[in-house]
């Protein structure tokens, strides 16, 4: 057993903490304040290989593994909410999922281009009325021949107005609970299908958050992701990866907070002495060292799960509550350690404070998670074998060119 | 063609404020290192000639392990492979010496069409490395070198960026260049060049096998030695909020301030 990060994870983490420092920081704020979704940025990201960073080299990625996956989306959030988000939907949600479930000739139509860059994807599961309660969905698929006709809508999907590939969710058996749901990839230019941005928002607010409208969308059979009524099997196993890059992302705003606090802690001086040197801020500051930590073991625990092949819903969900939590309650600390000028715009920390927010209620609630822990624990809920698992890094076949 | 790159790895800049003058006397910072700021942007340049004119660029460094960090980033930019030169007699060498070792590791090499270095480091600051090497190897000198405009026949057309202006010169090949931060903006590397990187095995040359006599390197042999360094007080800030009930009001208490306290006016 060990805990080191290979030179590999260290160049990535420098790279890409690079790029937030020099990319991401430098607008931030008045993309935050207008609510924009800087495609300049995701087009260096897609140029230098974010959206495929562990998508195997033959399906267009860059070959590397999990961890890496964890280290962008860490490094991505210490910069900002909004580009972790995306590869969070772009990589974790929608293009793993096509990884795990797709067929050969649907990872070479989705995957290759996702992987590339070339193409921006999306994932389409909550619905007005149906976040955590999935089964409760409204979309319907009914098939007629070779296609399927798709009618709903679905609410708060990261990138609906950027996305040209949108993973989406239907029921194709209204009767069947859970068990009557499927996935569909849709592309954009499909008659019927339309997006919307989402105003408003209290954080994240230079992510693109929206809507889509499906209305009477001709889905040809051959764009179903796995089997019909696999739909919600599929969502869950891309949850357990995007849950991840979320629970990594929140550990990129601890350390953010962390970092700030401190340069702050030490040249303010208040009653003759630098605010450092109280206990006080002390034991803010050693809080947010603790859940840094705490939440780098678990989240990379996850990491390293999936590189193995193991099954880590449980964990990376673990991580998930554990980490959005923890972010928040630093970013309220980060504000206290900066007083009055951390309750302002001009200090980073207000922002963190926003953004961590979304990140305890999107990808399964805190209430739904603490839940999850307690149905494991108490051994009312075991996870049972997928027909298709993430499959697990192999650091030989992940490099293979095409 | 074929382009060698020297760089040197020095600490990250962001941390350089924290090293006091005992720590960079004995050349024991304990800080972040990194690939010196200004070679970034001779790598780049590196790479940029190999995709202009063909051929192969290759990284070079003097240091211990720990160098194969900032040789591997070159490599993550784009450079083909990396080569390291290291021998404990290589230790707390002046710049003449260091580029004595460095025209021996490009000779070892097979020699090189165009050598590029950044314009100095952040660290020693004396930016006479690129100097020594072409005075070594024999070769043209083009310094602060800020726009490669033709390279072939033999010859390099550079554009060098002068106090007040910019002169264009033609040298013949072989040349050693360096490069100033106007010349291009070095580029990410991209996460399948990490990868590989990450991996690349980087080969070590000694004194030996560059057929270097020890007493020719190293702390013996420095004809400059730093015998002492003083770091510059840092600057005071000072922010006066000048109040005032309407914009005239604090205009005429700013003209005030500016003339009766400050006397800047």
């Amino acid at each position: 057993m060990h805990f080191w990060f290979n030179d590999e994870h260290e160049m990535l983490r420098n790279v890409v903490r690079e790029f937030s420092e020099k990319e991401i920081r430098p607008k931030i704020r008045e993309l935050d304040e207008k609510e924009e979704f800087d495609r300049e940025i995701l087009d260096k990201m897609a140029e230098m290989g974010f959206l495929g960073v562990c998508i195997p080299a033959r399906y267009g990625g860059a070959g590397m593994d999990y961890i890496a996956l964890g280290i962008v989306s860490e490094m991505l959030e210490w910069g900002d909410t909004a580009f972790r988000e995306t590869i969070s939907v772009h990589v974790a949600l929608n293009s793993l999922a096509i990884l795990q479930w797709g067929t050969e000739e649907q990872k070479q139509r989705w995957l290759v281009p996702q992987a590339r860059g070339e193409k921006i994807a999306c994932f389409g599961l909550t619905e007005p009325d149906a976040g955590s309660d999935v089964r409760n969905m409204r979309s319907r698929a009914v098939r007629k021949g070779d296609v399927y006709i798709l009618n709903g809508e679905k609410m708060w999907i990261t990138l609906a107005d950027v996305a040209d590939h949108f993973l989406v969710f239907a029921k194709t058996d209204p009767e069947a609970g859970h068990r009557g749901i499927s996935a569909f990839l849709l592309e954009r230019g499909m008659k019927g299908l339309k997006t919307g941005t989402i105003h408003g928002k209290m954080g994240a607010r230079a992510s693109n958050t929206g809507f889509i409208v499906m209305e009477d969308v001709e889905v040809p059979v051959e764009n179903r992701l796995g089997e019909e009524g696999e739909g919600f099997k599929i969502a869950m196993s891309a949850l357990d990866n995007g849950r991840y890059t979320v629970a990594a992302g929140a550990t990129g705003v601890i350390r953010a907070c962390l970092e700030e606090s401190i340069a702050y802690a030490k040249q303010r001086v208040a009653f003759g002495r630098p605010i450092a040197e109280y206990q006080l801020v002390q034991q803010m500051i050693a809080n947010m060292q603790q859940r840094l930590d705490i939440a780098t073991l678990l989240t990379y625990r996850a990491g390293w799960m999936k590189n193995q092949g193991l099954r880590n819903t449980r964990e990376t969900s673990l991580a998930k509550w554990y980490a959005t939590e923890a972010a928040f309650a630093s970013a309220n600390e980060a504000i206290q350690i900066h007083g009055a000028y951390g309750y302002s715009n001009e200090y980073n920390v207000e922002r963190y404070l926003r953004n961590a927010k979304g990140a305890v209620i999107y990808e399964g609630t805190s209430q739904i998670h603490t839940l999850l822990q307690a149905q494991y624990a108490l051994g009312y809920r075991v996870d049972k074998p997928l027909r298709c698992e993430l499959p697990p890094y192999d650091a030989e076949e992940w490099s293979r060119e095409a | 063609m074929k382009y060698i790159v020297c760089l040197k790895q020095t600490p990250d800049t962001a941390e350089l404020p924290k090293i006091t003058p005992e720590q960079a006397l004995k050349g024991n910072e304990g800080v972040t290192k990194v690939m010196n700021p200004w070679d970034e942007y001779a790598v780049e340049e590196g790479i940029r000639l190999k995709e202009r004119f063909g051929g192969e660029t290759v990284a070079m460094s003097v240091g211990p392990d720990e160098v194969d960090e900032a040789l591997k980033s070159a490599i993550a930019m784009g450079c083909d492979r990396a080569v390291r030169l290291w021998d404990e007699a290589f230790a707390d060498s002046d710049y003449w010496s260091m580029a004595l070792i460095l025209a021996k590791g490009i000779e070892k090499d097979g020699g090189a069409d165009i050598v590029l270095t950044g314009k100095m480091s952040v660290d020693g600051n004396a930016g006479a490395v690129a100097h020594g090497i072409a005075c070594k190897l024999g070769v043209s000198l083009l310094t602060q070198v800020a726009k490669i405009v033709e390279v072939g026949d033999g010859k390099i057309t550079v554009e060098r960026l002068l106090d007040e202006g910019r002169e264009t010169v033609t040298a013949p090949l072989p040349a050693v260049i360096s490069v100033v931060k106007e010349i291009n903006e070095p580029r990410y590397p991209t996460f399948i060049r990490i990868r590989k990187a990450s991996r690349a095995q980087i080969p070590v040359f000694s004194a030996a096998d560059l057929g270097i006599d020890p007493a020719q390197v190293g702390a013996a042999a420095a004809r400059v030695t730093w015998t002492n360094l003083v770091k510059p007080e840092p600057k005071k800030r000072e922010v006066v909020i000048i109040e005032g009930d309407t914009p005239e009001e604090k205009a005429r208490k700013l003209l005030e301030y500016l003339i009766d306290v400050e006397k800047v006016l």
